[in-house]
């Protein structure tokens, strides 16, 4: 039963980590329609970026418990501006494109980060500051530790607020009607170029929450730590419904705990047949399941509707 | 419309072009009219194991310095080696290319490759050729079991260091109940099958066997179904970028057991990664501590002055080098069809073991060494294996 | 099919013809004199990767579905006949097959190409009602699954001998000849790597055909037709599911006998040589030459299958020159002009280096009676 409850435990946790991510994908789907492959590479940087940060401010002596926000915010802005910088140069020219244009430039994107992330920040696996003492707690036997359940706690925050943003705010308002019509929203005087800059920027910012979040948990930053993580956050978005806030969340937290169950307990329920080397396939099946007999996601409706 | 591939002959004249720039410096040594003897060393010298590579490369070029400033005669003339290096990326298909490369420039032998990945497929240019290839580092049994002539290694294989590691969480760390974990590559899943055995060979039950990949973060999954079995030990086969998470992952899960890995965990990453959790980790190294072996202290010493720490096999290389040395000199001849035999019947004191090869390319006596993390550090624990690897 | 070629040219393109094939026939030898034998087995690998691409071309370029994990049909391919053409079945399964398989080159190679497209056919089945977006991410989540179950299958029954891979994979033989060896014809010694450039040589140019009469065809406008609006498209008749589902067989037999003749060349095949990776630069291929033109895609391949090679020759030298150490190393340096260029073909030269004739010529004239 323990263990039942530590892999309940485990999926939640690795789940938010992917809803976090997911939430930023979702942002930037919901209003332009357009999947942001480079969204795992932001989330690589804001971790390294803070990483940096973090390092330097530790080497003048500062105290932690001020490094820590400090870098945050850094990486923050830091993958704001990147995030801003990849709209323009890449997708903004594109916007009437056929649609696999500006596909073919975020996979461009994505590559250009990773390695230019490899040339500044080296190959090798660094090792992520622990700051603050991460005390374990028990739940039943389970165990989950202080940076899981901020973790845990931020995803959901963060997904309120957005809710909050998009639905209670000017911007927001200005967001669903560029997600419904952008010519519609032009000629009712939508200043649409800035709200898709700030849709990018807010998005990159939640991408660079999340790396340090990994990164904190794990104790680990790398070149190529985004990449896969963002093929599972996008999964974890289409799972839900793209385009929902609601849906990223809950995909995340489904694909999570679907993971580890699976890698958990498959291998003793096929005898060995399957195991948890299958990890990776079971997210690819369930995507392409859901994508197969229900396109829309889980929760179909969508916070922004576009064809 | 078959007439637009005209290009790759103008890519041939740019090819040439830059071809002829790189090869102006290869050919300088010759001046003295000392028989010049080309070596060829392939290993990734770029890409996520640029690192290990690079050691492979400076452990290769120190024997040769070496050989160089011995002044050494074959067949009646002095000898000057020069060293040939190629990246191959650790890429199977550019192994190949970089293997004929090598064949084309006419090199006597080959220390090489890095991986098991691209030593085989390479190993099958070396011997359709007749040129003499010893790996320094490629562990994987298939290398050896191809029925090529020309293919050595001065590594344990899986099976070796594998068996070793078995016999040694069963027999001597008294582990009844154990549970693996592999990271699915060639390496990682070699060794954890062959450790397996073992391990079962010497009464230990297998409770648990789980994957990974060489990219993963998070084990907690594998970990908390590990734990659910209640093992005494744990055995990782995969490298030090995974065990060291997982090591901190192991302590954060409190899952109280040993934590055991191969070689590829027998790094300063390993610590430097798992911080705290790294202690009392063991881990196995084939060849004897270089404290130990005569000369081993002052290679290191000698190679920490001239490049930088010792990665991990650099040392393995520089024996492989004077290992094929020591055959050219004993066969008076730097043909490789000439001192193949010679090799194969060799036995060299190395700086990491005595070596000696089997019918088939493979050490033979291969000693393994224990290491466990104390206070923050590798130590040394003991040296195993020699008897139990010769009945291969 | 030569005579059939020669009916379609025109009096000075057929004497370009065998001024091309003359310099082609040569090139080993041209090349092996001047570079060394290594550069002509870079060249059997850029004809391998020219028939990845125009494979690709078909499913991408033609067809305009999105395909991030066409290295998939290329594993199978090479599995196929790592399989049949080893030892490794008669060691795994020493009572099925006691003498191991050992099947002919010449029979696998259509089996290998009918099972790629089978498994083309298997990928497009539950993706045909995706947009581009999402099935470029299905797309790549199968290429994933193919690499991973390739990877895993050697427990609990060893199929693929798994992340150890399959060696000792017969060499190709044409009429009982076999390609490992240099042979000699007519006083002639040609090596092994010369022999085998021949064989691609002949194997690129059939695909070239088959790829130039398919798009000349029927199917080849229909495809264009659902690439350019599907909607309109199906309203013309046009059975858009099948013609999708034959995009993506063909495209995968392509790949398929492009693997089967990779596994015969190397004599070694493991999943790490299938990684997404690969899949991506075939697509750079694809997109950089000139998507949906042929000759375009050609010289994608030949330019990003001789890339590496030239900078590895060229940057480190370089840098070593100037700076006295190598700072960027030219693996990374590639991958950084693939993303550049990705990014800035896509912002100034969609159409791609070599745009396709057709394309222009129908965006140039009545655009909207053609394209549709």
């Amino acid at each position: 039963m323990e263990i039942f409850l530590q892999q309940i435990i485990n999926g939640l946790v690795q789940g938010s980590v992917y809803a976090l991510v997911a939430l930023g994908y979702t942002m930037v789907y919901g209003i332009l329609g357009l999947i942001n492959f480079a969204h795992g590479e932001v989330v690589m940087v804001g971790a390294m970026l803070a990483l940096s940060a973090l390092t330097a401010m530790l080497g003048w002596g500062a105290p932690p418990l001020l490094a820590l926000p400090i870098s945050l915010i850094l990486a923050m802005l830091g993958c704001m501006v990147l995030g801003y910088g990849i709209e323009r140069i890449a997708y903004r020219p594109l916007r009437h494109a056929p649609r696999l244009a500006p596909l073919i430039t975020a996979i461009g994107v994505s590559i250009v980060l990773q390695n230019l992330a490899m040339m500044i920040w080296g190959r090798q696996y660094h090792a992520f500051p622990q700051l603050v003492a991460n005390q374990p707690h028990l739940i039943g036997g389970a165990i989950i530790n202080d940076i899981q359940i901020i973790i845990f706690i931020l995803a959901l925050a963060i997904m309120a607020g957005l809710i909050v943003v998009v639905h209670r705010t000017r911007l927001g308002r200005a967001m669903r009607a560029v997600a419904e019509n952008q010519h519609a929203a032009q000629l009712m005087g939508v200043d649409i170029n800035r709200v898709i800059s700030i849709t990018f920027m807010l998005g990159s910012a939640l991408a660079a929450i999340a790396g340090v979040m990994v990164s904190a948990n794990y104790g680990l930053a790398h070149y190529y730590m985004g990449f896969l993580l963002g093929l599972k956050a996008f999964t974890a978005a289409v799972l839900g419904g793209i385009g929902n806030l609601r849906g990223a969340m809950l995909g995340g937290l489904l694909l999570g705990l679907i993971e580890s169950l699976g890698a958990g307990y498959i291998g003793d329920m096929t005898g060995g047949f399957l195991g948890s080397h299958y990890q990776d396939v079971f997210a690819f099946f369930v995507l392409i399941a859901v994508l197969v007999f229900r396109p829309s996601g889980l929760l179909g409706e969508r916070i922004a509707e576009r064809a | 419309m078959p007439f637009h591939s005209v290009r790759p002959l103008l890519f041939a004249v740019l090819a040439l072009s830059l071809a002829a720039c790189g090869k102006s410096s290869s050919d300088r040594a010759a001046a003295s009219g000392d028989l010049v003897v080309r070596i060829g060393a392939a290993a990734p010298l770029t890409g996520n194991q640029a690192h290990i590579g690079k050691d492979n490369e400076s452990g290769t070029r120190m024997a040769i310095d070496d050989a160089n400033a011995k002044g050494i005669v074959i067949g009646g003339r002095k000898v000057h080696f020069e060293l040939i290096s190629e990246d191959d990326q650790a890429d199977p298909k550019t192994a190949t290319i970089v293997a004929q490369k090598l064949v084309d420039n006419k090199v006597s032998g080959i220390i090489g490759h890095l991986n098991s990945g691209t030593t085989i497929p390479a190993s099958k240019i070396y011997s359709d050729n007749g040129i003499v290839q010893i790996s320094p580092s490629a562990t994987a049994v298939n290398y050896t079991a191809q029925g090529f002539k020309t293919a050595f290694r001065v590594m344990a294989n899986d099976a070796q260091q594998g068996r070793v590691l078995g016999e040694y969480a069963a027999k001597n760390l008294g582990a009844k109940k154990i549970a693996v974990i592999d990271d699915r590559t060639a390496y990682g899943q070699g060794l954890a099958d062959e450790f397996i055995k073992a391990a079962q060979a010497n009464g230990a039950q297998i409770v648990a066997h789980e994957y990974t990949s060489d990219k993963a973060v998070d084990f907690t999954a594998v970990l908390t179904a590990v734990k659910g079995k209640q093992p005494d030990l744990l055995f990782y086969g995969g490298m030090d970028p995974q065990a060291g998470p997982m090591a901190k992952q192991i302590k954060a899960l409190v899952l109280n057991l040993k934590f055991m890995m191969g070689d590829g965990g027998y790094t300063p990453e390993f610590i430097k990664l798992a911080s705290d959790a790294a202690e009392g980790a063991y881990a196995s190294l084939p060849g004897v501590p270089l404290a130990k072996m005569p000369g081993g202290k002052e290679f290191e010493t000698r190679f920490v002055a001239k490049y930088q720490p010792i990665q991990l096999y650099a040392p393995y290389c520089y024996d492989a080098v004077n290992v094929m040395i020591a055959a050219m000199q004993k066969a008076d001849s730097v043909e490789p069809a000439k001192y193949l035999p010679a090799l194969a019947n060799i036995s060299y004191d190395g700086v990491t073991a005595k070596i000696r090869f089997d019918e088939k390319g493979d050490l033979k006596g291969g000693a393994i060494t224990l290491y466990q993390v104390q206070k923050g550090k590798w130590q040394p624990l003991e040296t195993l294996g020699a008897s139990a690897a010769v009945a291969h | 099919m030569l005579g059939y070629a020669m009916k379609l040219l025109t009096q000075p393109t057929r004497f370009a013809f065998w001024l091309l094939l003359g310099a082609l026939l040569l090139l080993p030898f041209v090349t092996d004199a001047l570079l060394g034998r290594g550069w002509v087995r870079i060249a059997d690998f850029a004809m391998l990767y020219i028939m990845l691409a125009l494979g690709l071309n078909i499913v991408v370029g033609l067809a305009g579905l999105l395909d991030l994990g066409y290295i998939a049909f290329f594993a199978v391919g090479a599995y196929c006949y790592a399989l049949t053409g080893s030892p490794h079945l008669a060691l795994a399964f020493p009572s099925l097959f006691p003498g191991g398989v050992h099947l002919p080159f010449w029979i696998v190679l259509p089996l290998a190409a009918l099972v790629a497209g089978g498994f083309g056919v298997l990928l497009g089945a539950p993706t045909l009602r995706l947009r581009g977006d999402y099935l470029a991410i299905v797309t790549l989540g199968f290429g994933e699954i193919i690499r991973i179950f390739l990877n895993n299958l050697n427990a609990p029954f060893n199929l693929t001998n798994g992340p150890q891979g399959i060696s000792r994979i017969d060499p190709i033989k044409v009429a009982d000849v076999s390609l490992n060896a240099s042979q000699e014809i007519f006083g002639i010694t040609l090596p092994s790597v010369h022999l085998y450039f021949y064989l691609f040589l002949a194997f690129t140019a059939l695909v070239i055909f088959v790829s130039q009469r398919l798009e000349k065809s029927r199917i080849g406008r229909a495809w264009m037709a659902i690439r350019e609006d599907e909607i309109a498209a199906s309203a013309m008749g046009i059975n858009t599911r099948n013609l999708k589902l034959l995009a993506f067989a063909m495209g995968a037999m392509f790949g398929g006998v492009s693997g089967t003749l990779f596994a015969g060349f190397q004599g070694f095949v493991s999943p790490e040589s299938f990684s997404l990776m690969e899949s991506i630069m075939v697509l750079c291929m694809v997109v950089l030459g000139g998507m949906g033109n042929i000759a375009g895609v050609i010289l994608g391949g030949v330019l990003l299958a001789l890339l590496p090679e030239v900078l590895r020759h060229s940057v480190v030298p370089l840098q070593q020159a100037l700076f006295g150490k190598t700072i960027v190393d030219p693996e990374s340096l590639r991958m950084l002009l693939f993303g550049g260029a990705l990014i800035a073909m896509m912002l100034y030269r969609p159409a791609g280096l070599w745009p396709s004739r057709v394309r222009r010529r129908e965006l140039d004239t009545d655009e909207a009676a053609e394209t549709v």
